[in-house]
């Protein structure tokens, strides 16, 4: 674990020693397994030599509860079995949380990172688990990154990601966002990342 | 070189596209979609020259490529499960006609129950169609492997089609980085396609008509002596490979840390990529064991694996059955070691339906077998919800 000072923020910055694992729930639509894609192009380039993103095997539905995957190490990646113990929860609806039990394997010194307009304490949880919160909901309609009229959360939330996982920096997933999107679209998106990283309120 | 993330099936179109292919016939199927929608891609960005060809059935595709390849193309194409199993009368046609067609095969369940996760069953079935059969276990490993095998292929001593079986999901439908070299990498090392024999109208033969049974017989020697010089060369072609690109991956097994082993593990596919942190854990326990990770199932690597059962007892893990018996995989190793070995072979089945096997399964089953706990031959797992 190590710690860092980011203006008036201070936190307790997740560090694994090689294998980081990650779990995105999300509904069918709103873009998990983009956002596992998106954020291990970005430890990639921030010098993780084995990177591994997935979803959840199986038929898609819209709207329905989904999971997507991502894995981190400094070493070539071996395993191709599912992720049972995260290291990282990344919650993009909150009201999945009514039906899926996110915090499942999550390991004691996990972290959830959840799209809310709540702060960290208003979860029970929290008492247990690291948990951090930004309403990236809010985030993306301000910028205005809609899809049929819906915000879409999943790249304002990865601007939430460095701030509790030090193995992918803030520069690094907006250079994926770039990558991924050209124009006006990509810059919505990496403005999005800097409020999401600015606002993300943790309780550690 | 460049560094591309993508999955399994994107790095597949990505590395058929980089071997040039004259033509590709295709249809899809749920988990090989995304390859041909990555191939169709690529005609519309132009970095696709060639011939793409809907066509209206899995059969239709394989009679295609076997029409084109007759005709002197380079063909290739990708299928799964139900589709390979629509080709099947096909990959016969295309290995006996000697015709150097790759394809990948996304190994995904055969229903039903309707199921579209993993197993081997697909391709396993297709095992004595004459085709050459590798098991991948990565995306780098996909993309190396589909280049190899045109220059395999179409080898003057082969000339017979290749399938390549990858994972459904597991490695179809899973992002990791691959090194992409320099297209003039991969030109220079497959070099122009001069087919063995073609269709002409300036040069007329005919191939397929009726034969006698002795003409008949010596073109079966033919297919397996092909077969026989395929075991020479992969391991020749990997090494050429390796030497300008970096990667390399095995020859026709993948050794991982069997010095001094006395219990080396035998398994394909995804679970082979799996079973090295296995090996890893129980070696940091003092377990003396190692893995072999069976890449080409046609041709089998008899002698290779004779060599394991004269060091160590063997455990294989089949993601496949041959219903009425076991594994295939655990019936050709015995085989292998038939009056020569005096090893313990044991064989589990793992995984079918798409059962997730993570390394700590794979850790029971060897500990099972190592300890004496285990049947000669046994279903892993079943017992559980």
């Amino acid at each position: 674990m190590c710690h860092f000072h980011f203006g008036a923020w201070e936190g307790t910055v997740m560090s694994s020693e090689s294998l980081v694992e990650i779990c995105l729930h999300g509904r069918g639509g709103q873009g998990a397994v983009t956002a596992a894609n998106l954020l291990v192009a970005a430890a990639l380039n921030d010098g993780n030599k084995g990177v591994q993103a997935f979803p959840f095997f199986g038929a898609e539905r819209r709207g329905a509860p989904l999971r997507a995957f991502a894995r981190i190490s400094d070493s070539v990646i071996h395993l191709r079995s599912e992720v049972y113990t995260p290291d990282l929860v990344i919650v993009l609806d909150e009201s999945i949380m009514d039906i899926v039990d996110v915090l499942k394997g999550l390991k004691n010194d996990g972290t959830v990172l959840i799209n809310t307009r709540k702060k960290p304490d208003d979860f029970d949880f929290s008492k247990k688990f690291n948990v951090a919160t930004v309403d990236a909901t809010g985030i993306a309609i301000k910028h205005g990154i809609l899809v049929g009229g819906m915000p879409v959360v999943n790249t304002p939330i990865l601007g939430s990601v460095p701030r509790v996982l030090d193995r992918v920096t803030l520069p690094s997933i907006q250079g994926a966002i770039k990558n991924k999107w050209k124009g006006g679209l990509a810059e919505i998106n990496v403005k999005a990342t800097k409020d999401a990283y600015e606002e993300v309120e943790v309780n550690f | 070189m460049t560094i591309m993330i993508d999955t399994g099936n994107y790095i597949a179109a990505k590395a058929a596209v980089m071997a040039k292919p004259d033509v590709v016939p295709a249809y899809p199927i749920t988990p090989q979609t995304t390859l041909v929608e990555g191939i169709a891609n690529y005609v519309g960005t132009g970095e696709f020259k060639g011939e793409y060809i809907c066509v209206e059935s899995e059969h239709s595709a394989m009679c295609a490529c076997i029409g084109a390849s007759a005709a002197g193309s380079r063909t290739f194409t990708g299928t799964s499960s139900h589709g390979l199993l629509l080709m099947h009368e096909m990959l016969h046609w295309a290995a006996l006609a000697r015709l150097p067609v790759v394809m990948c095969n996304i190994n995904r369940v055969v229903g039903p129950g309707w199921n579209i996760w993993t197993d081997e069953n697909d391709s396993i079935s297709q095992r004595d169609t004459g085709w050459i059969q590798f098991y991948c276990s990565s995306n780098q490993e996909i993309f190396d492997t589909v280049i190899q095998a045109f220059k395999l292929a179409e080898h003057k001593n082969v000339g017979l089609p290749v399938m390549i079986s990858y994972n459904a999901f597991i490695l179809s439908h899973t992002s990791m980085p691959v090194e992409i070299p320099e297209q003039q990498v991969v030109d220079d090392f497959l070099g122009k396609y001069v087919p063995q024999w073609k269709l002409d109208v300036d040069n007329p033969i005919t191939f397929g008509n009726i034969i006698g049974p002795s003409d008949y017989y010596k073109v079966r020697r033919a297919m397996q002596d092909a077969q026989d010089n395929a075991k020479k060369l992969i391991p020749q072609i990997a090494k050429e490979w390796k030497q300008k690109s970096g990667f390399y991956h095995g020859d026709l097994l993948e050794l991982y840390k069997c010095n001094d082993a006395e219990y080396i593990l035998l398994a394909m596919g995804a679970i082979g990529a799996e079973s090295k942190v296995a090996i890893d854990e129980m070696q940091k326990k003092g377990i003396k064991i190692g893995l072999a990770r069976v890449r080409t199932f046609r041709p089998f690597p008899t002698e290779e694996i004779l060599k394991l059962g004269k060091q160590a007892d063997l455990i294989v893990i089949d993601r496949n059955i041959s219903i009425g018996l076991e594994g295939a995989l655990f019936t050709e190793v015995k085989a292998a070691l038939y009056g020569k070995s005096d090893a313990k072979v044991h064989g589990f089945i793992a995984g079918l339906g798409g059962k997730d096997v993570p390394y700590t399964d794979v850790e029971t089953i060897c500990k099972k077998a190592i300890d004496g706990k285990a049947k000669e031959y046994e279903w892993y797992g079943l017992e559980e919800a």
